[in-house]
């Protein structure tokens, strides 16, 4: 069965940023592009550095689609699937998540 | 394979230019090389002796980079004079005693100073004007004179006058002939270059025939011959070089009618193993005082070492030059000594400036022309005279002011791709045209690849044209676009900012640009926003566009984690302050070391921790030191006149004033600043973007130093200021960079960027050519007032603090960073060191 987990309100996370959310023991990256309820969740881990910091970085437009770029190195993941736009072979995991009709954001369970 | 053992006899430019052609063509190896250096150190460019004036930095003139000598493993022989050549043997005799053999030998002694037999001139208080040495007995001489005589008015008494001028010497030029420059200019171009000098408060006697010099009661007394005379201190004669060939005519080498040792067309003397090369040779009877041809030279030795086909067959000795303040340029038949040639001239006495032509009797070929007082024509000219490119049709527009209308271009696509476009390092149109092919898509590239430009820099404008060429030959547009969302660069979106007063990314995207924005545009706006109005970069609005660094007011570190560096202005720290640092660095557990940048840093901190630390680093009266941001990072100071033996200035005073004064702004790049107490230079202040250090009369003023990726020693700006003008030329020139670097462009690489370069900056920051200093220091006032200390907005707004959370949802820290000890603190845990702490 689907099983989501509810992180926090929508407007905790400021349009144009995005916030670390740790789901069972993942670090995840739960992204707010513009000033809506259109969100996108990959693993906060930078697999270049094993460092958790991904949902520090700038979001970026390249090719009509969503990325952001590591505070660390700059490489750029997408957001939608967690592709590595520098090296295929870093790309990191992606979450489905949502908005509930509360407002709540939630991740669902891998 | 036996080597070749080579000797050269001689360190000047052209000695050493020799050898650096050897390395650069990676030919060295062949030879066992062997160098004489009479002098106490390694070639220096005489041809900017007098800057030595300014800052008495010998290594600031030195064209041997560090360690080139020892790692191509080439035997200098320093303070060793040669007094003898065996050409039977092929042995040099040092004075030391030492023999060195040769199977070739090159003879670049240059020239001597000569000082015409006047009775007296070889008393006390008399110099000549050639090497470091020469200068600081000169300036030694100056600390107790008031008047100071300068016998020779050509190009380099007129350089000699500038110097002596700048020692705050009353001073005087005593000519010979009746006009100044009497070997380059005609009558009229000499008498306009005299005015301008006379207007500076420097005395010119033309037709000035020196009988003799008598000492008097307080000082000395020239005698002219017109029955005149002159009371003055001290004097520096510069009455023309001679040939120093004395080691060529005691081993018989053929000397020239009016010396010089003689050498054909490929630099070999009358002994084939013997080359003679710069301004100890003579070639048909011609000995050439100027560096460009000695450079030829050089080159022509090599090539027929090595059995390449290469001659010397003259050289033209047209030259330009800043005399006094005053350009000067001389090109071809500037004295109109060719058959039935005529000439064009333009006169404004006003200014003055005095421009001629000298052209073909045909009126179809450029022969030579004379600029006095504005030189701005010089390369297009020389050009057209090198080339014998065709005159247009009314060759007076050449030379007429801007006001007359716009002058024909020159066309570098009619130059031949033979044309010579830098005298200085003989580069050819073809060689530019080669680089820009292979990539060099801007000026400093083209400088770095080819050499073009990096001597006198004054073919600078036409290597821009040729660039500008090729690249719209090849299609190139030339893209300043800040990246897919802007097609603006930093500097128009500037202009754009302030103008129209724009205040947020997205009201700037939406009038200016395109689509979402990325990691390129948008902490180049942030940053942009930040230099304009210097709101409080974490409002909501402005966050999203900052760098984590600037979010977290913190350097990140490869763990994710962030360091702690409080301002500590000028490297001045109490002892209560070392304890307040000391034990929160203990509570926290952080790393601690002294930063390159002479502050006390913390490391390691996670981030839900920064805001606690802050607190307490300002409530132990610190403040954010900005070590995140692209702005001021510190004053490098170092103790100064206070403590210090030697300063002469008060560094740390001064430095902590600047610190302060300039902190907080946010720049396209960091910046640096040092101060020096005195020329020993202890702060490295020539290594940061901005260097100020302490002479006898004020402070020096440097910029465009880096001491990082890419070394580069700063440029004197200005010399011998007082606090108040170095700081309003400062004011002036950070909101200059400010205003017009690119993103991310440091000032060092900004100033290689600038067409002119450092006499181009000098130019706007203290003689105003823009018009725009008083807007730049008011504009440097008003941001000024708007700088607060980060740290302590992000303390007081506590809403602001939930962010330095990891988790939004869980008061659990990152349990992803790991450190290991080391050296009584700890690191981070490598890769490996994780896996078996986490038990992977």
């Amino acid at each position: 069965m689907e099983q989501w987990i509810t992180i926090c309100r929508l407007d905790d996370i400021l349009p144009q940023t995005g916030v670390c959310a740790l789901v069972n023991q993942d670090h995840v990256a739960i992204f707010r592009p513009y000033n809506s309820n259109e969100l996108y969740a990959i693993s906060n881990i930078d697999p270049f550095a094993q460092a958790s910091v991904l949902s520090r970085g700038i979001i970026a437009e390249h090719d009509n689609e969503l990325w952001v770029a590591s505070p660390l190195k700059k490489q750029r993941f997408r957001l939608r699937d967690g592709y590595c736009l520098e090296d295929a072979h870093y790309s990191v995991a992606h979450y489905d998540v949502k908005v509930n009709e509360a407002g709540l954001v939630q991740v669902k369970l891998p | 394979m036996n080597k070749t053992n080579l000797v050269i006899i001689g360190n000047g430019m052209v000695g050493h230019r020799f050898v650096e052609e050897l390395i650069d063509k990676q030919v060295s190896n062949q030879f066992n090389i062997t160098i004489f250096c009479e002098e106490p150190r390694v070639a220096y460019d005489r041809v900017h002796l007098s800057s030595y004036f300014n800052d008495h930095n010998a290594q600031a003139l030195s064209l041997v980079s560090d360690g080139l000598y020892q790692t191509n493993q080439i035997n200098l022989l320093l303070n060793e004079r040669a007094i003898g050549i065996n050409r039977q043997a092929k042995e040099v005799y040092a004075q030391s005693g030492q023999v060195i053999p040769y199977d070739k030998l090159v003879i670049a002694t240059g020239s001597y100073p000569w000082v015409p037999p006047i009775k007296g001139a070889d008393g006390k208080n008399c110099f000549v004007y050639r090497t470091i040495e020469d200068l600081d007995a000169i300036s030694a001489c100056a600390k107790y004179s008031r008047r100071g005589a300068v016998v020779g008015g050509g190009l380099l008494g007129l350089e000699a006058a500038g110097a002596v001028k700048n020692l705050g010497m009353e001073t005087h030029v005593v000519e010979f002939a009746p006009v100044l420059m009497a070997e380059q200019l005609d009558a009229l171009g000499g008498e306009q270059l005299r005015r301008k000098i006379e207007a500076m408060g420097v005395g010119v006697h033309t037709n000035k025939n020196t009988l003799e010099i008598t000492d008097a009661a307080n000082g000395k007394v020239m005698q002219f011959a017109d029955g005149s005379s002159l009371e003055i201190d001290f004097i520096v004669f510069s009455t023309g070089i001679r040939p120093q060939d004395k080691l060529a005519r005691e081993c018989q080498l053929e000397i020239a009618p009016r010396g010089g040792i003689v050498i054909n067309d490929y630099c070999q003397t009358s002994d084939a193993n013997i080359y003679a090369i710069g301004e100890c040779a003579a070639w048909q009877g011609r000995v050439f005082g100027l560096v460009a041809p000695g450079y030829k030279m050089a080159q022509v030795a090599i090539a027929h070492l090595l059995g390449e086909a290469l001659t010397f067959d003259g050289a033209d000795m047209s030259a330009k030059l800043k005399l006094m303040g005053v350009d000067v340029g001389s090109i071809g038949d500037a004295k109109g000594k060719t058959a039935n040639c005529r000439s064009y001239i333009y006169l404004d006495e006003n200014i003055p400036v005095y421009k001629k032509l000298v052209v073909s009797p045909d009126h179809q070929r450029l022969l030579g022309a004379v600029l006095v007082g504005d030189t701005a024509d010089y390369s297009n000219l020389l050009q057209m005279m090198l080339n014998q490119m065709p005159l247009p049709e009314h060759p007076d527009t050449l030379i007429l002011p801007a006001h007359a209308g716009v002058k024909p271009a020159l066309g570098v696509d009619a130059l031949p791709d033979s044309a010579q476009i830098c005298s200085c390092f003989d580069v050819t149109k073809a060689r530019i045209v080669q680089a820009i092919q292979a990539g060099c898509h801007t000026v400093a590239a083209i400088k770095a690849e080819t050499k073009a430009g990096t001597g006198c820099g004054g073919c600078l404008p036409l290597v821009t044209q040729i660039l500008n060429m090729e690249l719209t030959k090849q299609g190139i547009e030339v893209s300043h676009a800040l990246c897919e969302h802007f097609k603006y660069s930093r500097q128009e979106l500037y202009h754009l900012i302030r103008v129209e007063g724009l205040t947020s990314f997205n009201e700037i995207i939406h009038k200016h640009g395109q689509g979402y924005g990325c990691e390129i545009c948008k902490p180049t706006i942030g940053s942009l926003l930040a230099s304009c109005w210097n709101n409080y970069i974490l409002e909501p609005a402005l966050t999203p566009l900052q760098d984590s660094n600037d979010i977290f007011l913190g350097n990140i570190q490869k763990n994710g984690t962030y360091s702690v560096i409080p301002r500590s202005a000028g490297g001045e720290i109490t002892p209560d302050g070392l304890i307040a640092i000391g034990q929160i660095a203990k509570k926290y557990q952080l790393y601690s070391k002294i930063t390159g940048s002479q502050r006390i840093g913390l490391f390691g901190a996670q981030k839900d921790d920064l805001p606690a630390i802050w607190q307490a680093l300002i409530d132990a009266g610190f403040e954010s030191g900005y070590a995140y941001a692209k702005a001021l990072r510190m004053a490098k100071t170092c103790v100064g006149s206070t403590w210090c033996r030697f300063g002469v200035g008060d560094s740390v005073g001064f430095g902590v004033e600047l610190e302060h004064r300039y902190k907080g702004i946010r720049a396209p790049h960091k910046f640096k600043l040092g101060v020096s107490g005195c020329t020993r230079e202890c702060a490295e202040a020539q290594g940061k973007d901005i260097g100020v250090i302490a002479t006898e009369n004020g402070w020096n003023l440097y910029v465009c130093g880096n001491g990082g990726m890419k070394p580069r020693h700063a440029d004197l700006l200005a010399a011998d200021l007082d606090k108040e003008t170095l700081i309003r030329y400062l004011d002036r020139f950070i909101m200059f960079y400010i205003r017009t670097a690119d993103k991310l462009q440091r000032t060092s690489v900004w100033l290689e960027s600038l067409d002119g370069g450092i006499n181009y900056l000098r130019s706007v920051i203290i003689d105003d050519k823009l018009g725009i200093n008083d807007e730049l220091e008011k504009e440097m006032a008003r941001i000024r007032k708007l700088v607060v200390c980060e740290w302590k907005e992000a303390v007081e707004h506590s809403e602001n603090q939930q962010r330095f959370a990891h988790f939004i949802n869980s008061p659990q820290r990152d349990d992803n960073v790991k450190f290991v000890p080391e050296r009584q603190q700890h690191r981070p845990a490598t890769a490996k060191e994780r896996k078996i702490i986490l038990g992977e």
